[in-house]
């Protein structure tokens, strides 16, 4: 089992977890578990293509999987993956 | 870091007491002082971030600090930004954050620029600084300070905020990544939830503006480890500390080997703001709110359903039906297509979103609350609060 550390705004779509325990043997099986689990956060993650959205960063404890296997990247028993999404810390988008 | 000026700056009598705390450490001594002396560093903004990093910098005695801003101050700024008071709601933000620092540290060589930070003048802006600390609260804002370091050669010092939740970095250093090596681009508008929809909590800008300033002192001695390369992710209610590894990213558009960014855009554009500025609204049909008072008032039938949070609805509510926007697709049922429906948010954006789904769910009768209560409160009822 991995850890996915949720970042706020996206704990809405996951139950208002700040973490999801998953299975998985690489982050792409981690993260498809999760989507499966909370579909609401597919959209906020993947493109139409199925793509990882640019302004969404995932790491395999403090490394960048871009820099490893991307979602390649294997997992052991343990790890922590984050999602790191951008913010911007404002109030530009009216709600 | 290097500043341009070549002659250390000199202290004062009243100065050397000023910074006796400083002097006395052998990190900063007279070197580091007359360093910060010697320093210039320019503040983009003077809002949550601003406030404590224009304080504190102004304080540790920084020579020359520039504040960039064409806000005023709002009553619901007061919550996070420390630098105004109650006296100043209505004032310049440049005026009211002046009149706090010259009176903290009156050998401060301020420089205010009273102008919205763009593409035209920002490069001619951030070369007369050595450092540039990003307090803003926007995306196009964000991609435009980063190109500027980069293509100027400053050291960006980033904060950033949400909720609960913060980052910090240093970015654009002669070696390190710049903002875009760690995201390319910004989200599409309307994807990730704003301050104005999401909230802030007011003590976190202070924690992260204070980490700002940290790095920027740091910066200005030579001392310590620099942010650069880490990206530090503050959790205010875990209080956790975590540090990402950042690389710079050979293929960055910015600061890559091979650069496409080589002058600066238009970053409204770039991150989609334009298409926006027309109203999310557009599209689906809307009632304005003197109409539906009018109609309310002469017992029409109506069906108000409200789309906002539950802690929302308690701030205040036209005792319509709650069901927020996220939990709409599984509570679709609970409404009755055969009824007239007008849906409101807080301004009128979520509700839109909110038409447009039970719309697309066969709704023939559902319109939108154009402003929300917002605009209730405003061309209305005046005792419905604001937020």
């Amino acid at each position: 089992m991995s850890k996915i550390h949720i970042p706020t705004p996206l704990r809405q779509y996951v139950g208002k977890q700040a973490s999801v325990d998953v299975p998985g043997t690489t982050v792409g099986e981690a993260m498809n578990a999760l989507v499966a689990q909370h579909p609401d956060l597919r959209k906020h993650l993947y493109n139409e293509d199925g793509k990882l959205r640019a302004f969404v960063n995932l790491y395999v404890n403090d490394e960048d999987i871009r820099y490893l296997q991307k979602e390649a990247t294997a997992l052991k028993d343990g790890d922590n993956i984050s999602i790191v999404p951008s913010i911007a810390g404002g109030a530009t988008l009216r709600g | 870091m290097a500043t341009t000026t070549e002659i250390p700056a000199t202290l004062n009598k009243d100065e050397i007491l000023r910074y006796s705390r400083h002097l006395i450490m052998p990190e900063v001594g007279m070197e580091g002082q007359q360093k910060l002396k010697a320093a210039r560093v320019l503040c983009i903004g003077t809002g949550g971030l601003g406030s404590p990093l224009a304080l504190y910098l102004a304080a540790a005695g920084i020579g020359t600090l520039g504040l960039v801003d064409f806000d005023v101050v709002d009553y619901t700024n007061l919550q996070r930004q420390i630098i105004h008071s109650t006296a100043d709601v209505g004032r310049k933000k440049l005026d009211s954050a002046a009149d706090k620092l010259k009176g903290l540290n009156p050998f401060l060589n301020l420089r205010t620029f009273d102008t919205r930070l763009s593409s035209a003048n920002a490069l001619e802006l951030f070369r007369e600084f050595d450092i540039i600390a990003d307090g803003t609260d926007n995306f196009p804002t964000r991609y435009l300070v980063n190109d500027a370091c980069v293509l100027t050669g400053k050291p960006n010092v980033y904060g950033s905020i949400f909720r609960f939740e913060g980052q910090a970095s240093v970015f654009a250093t002669e070696d390190g990544p710049c903002y875009r090596c760690l995201y390319p681009e910004p989200p599409p508008p309307g994807l990730v939830p704003s301050c104005a929809e999401g909230g802030v909590l007011g003590i976190l800008p202070g924690l992260v503006g204070v980490m700002q300033a940290t790095e920027v002192i740091k910066l200005i001695l030579g001392i310590g480890d620099p942010l650069i390369g880490r990206l530090l992710l503050i959790d205010a209610l875990g209080m956790k500390f975590r540090e990402l590894k950042l690389r710079k990213n050979p293929d960055c558009p910015a600061c890559g080997t091979h650069p496409t960014v080589t002058k600066l855009i238009d970053y409204e554009q770039f991150c989609g703001i334009r298409g926006e500025e027309k109203p999310v609204s557009s599209g689906v049909p809307e009632i304005q709110v003197e109409e539906l008072k009018r109609r309310l008032d002469a017992k029409e039938d109506l069906f108000v359903l409200d789309v906002r949070e539950p802690h929302e609805y308690q701030i205040c509510n036209l005792g319509g039906y709650l069901i927020p926007l996220n939990d709409l697709p599984k509570r679709v049922n609970e409404l009755d297509s055969s009824r007239e429906i007008v849906v409101h948010c807080k301004m009128g954006g979520r509700s839109a979103k909110a038409v447009a789904f039970l719309q697309q769910a066969g709704f023939k009768k559902v319109t939108n609350v154009a402003g929300g209560i917002t605009a209730w409160s405003d061309r209305v009822d005046p005792k419905v609060p604001k937020y």
